[in-house]
């Protein structure tokens, strides 16, 4: 019996729901992204980079139905497992708490619970996290760093390599050639052949039987003679996709993370400034294919990282910031010209510095660094009651007041506090706003 | 009796190939057509993975399905359960078409995979080839090309209108899924290839007298002679209609062409899914039935070892397993359990029935053909009245079942019946009333619409037993109905 057969699906193209899931994040986009920010707020250095599992409030992708409602009427259900009831038995019902209903028998009904919990992948929620997030004033010293070709289509042509032929050109080509050069068909020759084979059956064949049959074999030979000289496809019928390399601009941006992990910085500072610079790279890395990131960590010396080094490992010393600026300077000058780049530079620092250090770093920043800047931000890392203390903006640490002094020069220098894990994000929210510029 | 033959295992270890899968049914179809004697359409066994499975839940077990929200919504979810570990995937989920499709997951056992082709390609098959409520209802070769025309159409719509326009319209209808269905007279099949080809026509149609500068005028009429048949039918339909989503489609003063074409399709779908919905204990009891017999049958023959009767007696213990009320994980009667346990009772009440058995079912008591009586149940009922037909006094003891009143006014549940020989009828009616869809669905029609007036549209809800409709959904269905309607939209609670 051949009543079944069996098919392997295994290979067939995934995500069919794609286009689902992205109709349900669009929908409920407003509520996801109040989740995620939520989340974020709380999450240590490590998870920032993973998926997450979010709660929304399951009204906005609510499905309502009619239903009955179980406070209402009466009804008799059956139920199994019965061990000391009889028939009359009364049971008291169980108190209603609010939400609660009646325990078991209200949640089975569905549509019972607050929250519709699901998974964002890693991709999705940083996309929503980093939505409306740029970096500012990108583009504008956007020198052509044209390395980059794209092949665009640019019409047809009668030349090229045989994978880009275009067949529906070619064989339109070909079947009108032959339509004007009058090639004869295979079906008008299978149907003189097949006469012809029909004549020579005939074992006794009279003149008029002779005569078609020369005709035909005659007919025949000229057809298949004007079928050599008008082939099914000619090489003049053959037209190839062109493909045009065109220069693609790239706008070439570095970012210069400089951290202070000196001793006056505490756990609490590198971590803090580590999750700041966490979100940075992830953001850069997720919007920006073209810049890169150079990492410089500084105690009483300088030192160009990579990004392993940068966040993960740990070291101690004395405190000189503007030996970062100069390191910085010099990777800028060796690997980055400033006409050639836009240059941005977060700093990170917990304000103190040497006595005199912070003259010499508005001195460098002044003279040096921001005039080939694109942007500047400066985030200065406070303990809890220190932010109490330096509530103003014009009382701090050292470097920050010295800093207070020059920002007014330089409208793309920023500078701000953090205290706490939850200032992060707000914070930086802050500083790469879209069109948010001129406030900072 | 290939019995007599020397005994060979059709597999011996736990991983599958298509040979061993290919061995395996056959030798189920052996017993299923030869012993059993089923009547099944022909099968198409999908092999696919765990990943494609969670899509195929999220679109009601479908292999086509339009685009929509919610079913992302439903992927979601499940997909966190899954990850999470809250919950397995079934093993299967099979398909009223014609070839019957059947979807295997990779992951499963060897052992696995017999249960499952037994279950699902022979047992539902089985039932949705023969039950009445499928054969009148559904239509099982039409199915498959609908979703294909749905889905297109759908898509089309979406380009052409707009995502959103699209959903606020499939949001609306959905909304009113369970009151777009046909109850009582048997809608019209999906198949007649001139209906598929009308639609097509219309969405041709719709296409060539598409005109952009007529796009921002409120309606895009419809062609006269079209709109004069469609009044033709809104004069046919006899008020009260149940079927809401039937009368909007139809009598709408503001949809456009597309927009009933949508809710024509949602509807469709839901109509489908109805007898379903109407089958849950005998669909899945006839199922279970079937690969217990089957599987049994193998290791009686000699075809699979020791081992593998071992693990799928573990398997198929847990899919019948019914939690007891007062357990955490009891949420309602398993059906998979209480239609296993109905129609292995009946096999016995055939074969080896007590004076009980003769007193409550004397047509089938000793009458030693189970499996006609068995076939004569799957084609001919449905839960509600099979249940009331063969529960038996066994099983209701069995799972000593009983049952409580339950009125909102009162402090206290009542026990009203238990399963002793006075409780044994109630308790029986009971039960089966509580598979009666309609004491579960609100029972709203439409009663008037004032088409050439102010166009209200009043619909009614017949009160059953005092049973109000919730107020948490009432005001949003409402809602819905009026971005349908176009037009106020009243509702009444009846008889309260």
């Amino acid at each position: 019996m051949n009543l079944s057969h069996f098919i392997d699906r295994r290979k067939n193209p995934k995500g069919k729901s794609i286009g689902n899931r992205q109709r349900f994040l669009k929908r409920a986009k407003a509520q996801i992204k109040e989740a995620v920010n939520k989340s974020l707020r709380d999450r240590s250095l490590k998870e920032i980079d993973k998926g997450e599992k979010i709660s929304i409030p399951s009204k906005s992708t609510a499905e309502p139905r009619f239903r009955i409602d179980p406070q209402t009427g009466k009804r008799e259900a059956v139920h199994p497992g019965n061990k000391e009831f009889d028939a009359g038995d009364k049971i008291k019902k169980p108190p209603k708490g609010p939400g609660k209903g009646k325990g078991k028998k209200a949640s089975t009904d569905g549509d019972g619970e607050d929250n519709f919990q699901f998974t964002l992948t890693q991709d999705e929620f940083l996309d929503i996290f980093f939505e409306d997030l740029e970096l500012p004033n990108l583009v504008k010293r956007s020198l052509k760093e044209i390395k980059a070709y794209a092949y665009k289509r640019a019409g047809i042509t009668v030349a090229g390599s045989p994978t880009n032929m275009n067949l529906i050109r070619t064989m339109r080509n070909a079947h009108g050639r032959r339509l004007a050069l009058k090639r004869p068909s295979t079906k008008e020759m299978n149907a003189l052949k097949e006469r012809l084979f029909e004549l020579e059956r005939i074992s006794q064949p009279d003149e008029a039987q002779i005569t078609e049959k020369k005709k035909i074999i005659a007919d025949l030979e000229t057809m298949e003679a004007r079928r050599r000289w008008a082939p099914f496809i000619d090489p003049l019928d053959v037209r190839y996709n062109a493909y045009e390399p065109t220069p693609v601009e790239t706008t070439a941006a570095v970012m210069f993370c400089l951290m202070d992990v000196s001793g006056s910085m505490g756990e609490r500072e590198k971590d803090l400034a580590k999750r700041f610079y966490m979100l940075l790279y992830l953001f850069l890395k997720r919007r920006y294919e073209r810049v890169e990131v150079v990492f410089i960590r500084h105690t009483h010396h300088a030192e160009e990282v990579d990004e392993e080094t940068f966040f993960y490992s740990r070291q101690s010393g004395g405190t000189v910031v503007s030996t970062a600026l100069d390191k910085m300077l010099e990777v800028q000058k060796d690997r980055f010209p400033a006409h050639e780049w836009n240059i941005y530079v977060a700093q990170a620092s917990d304000g103190f510095t040497q006595s005199g250090d912070a003259k010499q770093c508005v001195e460098l920043l002044r003279t040096e660094v921001m005039p080939i800047s694109q942007y500047y931000a400066y985030i200065e890392i406070l303990d809890e009651r220190e932010l109490e203390v330096f509530s103003s903006e014009d009382s701090g640490a050292e470097l920050w007041r010295a800093y207070r002094t020059f920002a007014p020069e330089w409208p793309n220098f920023a500078q701000t506090r953090i205290a706490r894990p939850q200032d992060i994000f707000p914070v930086f929210r802050e500083l790469f706003a879209k069109n948010n510029r001129e406030a900072a | 009796m290939t019995a007599l033959e020397k005994p060979t295992l059709l597999f011996d270890d736990a991983d599958w190939n298509f040979e061993t899968l290919q061995v395996t049914l056959d030798a189920i179809e052996e017993i299923a057509l030869g012993d059993l004697k089923l009547d099944i359409y022909p099968n198409q066994i999908e092999i696919i993975s765990s990943e494609q499975m969670l899509d195929a839940y999220s679109s009601h077990g479908m292999p086509l399905m339009y685009k929509h929200w919610s079913f992302g919504k439903h992927f979601a979810r499940d997909q966190m359960m899954y990850q999470k570990g809250y919950t397995g995937l079934a093993y299967e989920i099979v398909i009223n078409s014609n070839p019957c499709i059947a979807y295997l997951m990779e992951e499963n056992t060897m052992t696995m995979q017999a249960l499952v082709m037994a279950h699902a390609s022979f047992g539902h098959n089985h039932f949705f080839k023969n039950n009445y409520l499928f054969c009148q209802w559904t239509d099982a070769d039409g199915i498959l090309p609908y979703l294909d025309f749905a889905k297109k159409y759908i898509a089309k719509c979406e380009d052409e209108y707009g995502l959103e326009e699209v959903e606020s319209v499939l949001d609306a209808a959905h909304a009113l899924m369970d009151q777009g269905v046909f109850r009582y007279n048997r809608p019209p099949r999906l198949s007649d290839a001139d209906k598929i080809a009308k639609m097509a026509a219309r969405a041709e149609h719709e296409e060539l007298t598409f005109n952009d500068i007529w796009r921002t005028l409120p309606t895009v009429e419809e062609p006269d002679e079209e709109k004069q048949e469609r009044q033709q039918e809104v004069r046919h339909i006899k008020l009260p209609e149940e079927n809401i989503l039937y009368f909007i489609e139809k009598a709408s003063p503001i949809l456009r062409p597309w927009q009933r074409e949508l809710v024509r399709i949602v509807r469709n779908v839901a109509q489908y899914f109805y007898p379903q919905k109407q089958t849950k204990v005998m669909n899945e009891g006839c199922a279970t039935f079937v690969h217990h017999y089957i599987m049994n049958e193998l290791y009686n023959r000699g075809q699979i070892s020791e081992g593998a009767i071992m693990e799928f007696l573990h398997s198929h213990s847990s899919v019948v397993f019914q939690p007891e009320f007062d357990d955490p994980r009891y949420s309602g009667i398993n059906p998979y359990a209480l239609g296993f346990a109905m129609m292995e009772d009946i096999k016995r009440i055939c074969e080896d029935p007590k004076d009980e058995d003769r007193e409550y079912f004397p047509e089938i008591a000793g009458k030693n053909e189970w499996r006609e009586v068995l076939k004569d149940a799957w084609a001919n009922y449905r839960d509600e009245s099979f249940i009331l037909q063969y529960l038996s006094p066994t099983v209701m003891r069995d799972f000593h079942l009983f049952a409580i009143a339950d009125d909102a006014k009162e402090s206290h549940f009542e026990v009203s019946a238990i399963h002793n020989a006075s409780g044994f009828r109630r308790v029986r009616e009971r039960l089966a009333a509580s598979y009666d869809l309609g004491s579960h669905d609100a029972n709203i029609q439409v009663v008037a619409a004032d088409l050439e007036g102010d166009r209200t549209l009043h619909l009614r809800h017949d009160v059953h037993q005092g049973r109000k409709l919730s107020d948490e959904t009432k005001d949003a269905v409402l809602t819905y109905i009026e971005t349908l309607w176009g037009h106020e939209v009243k509702l009444e609670e009846v008889g309260a």
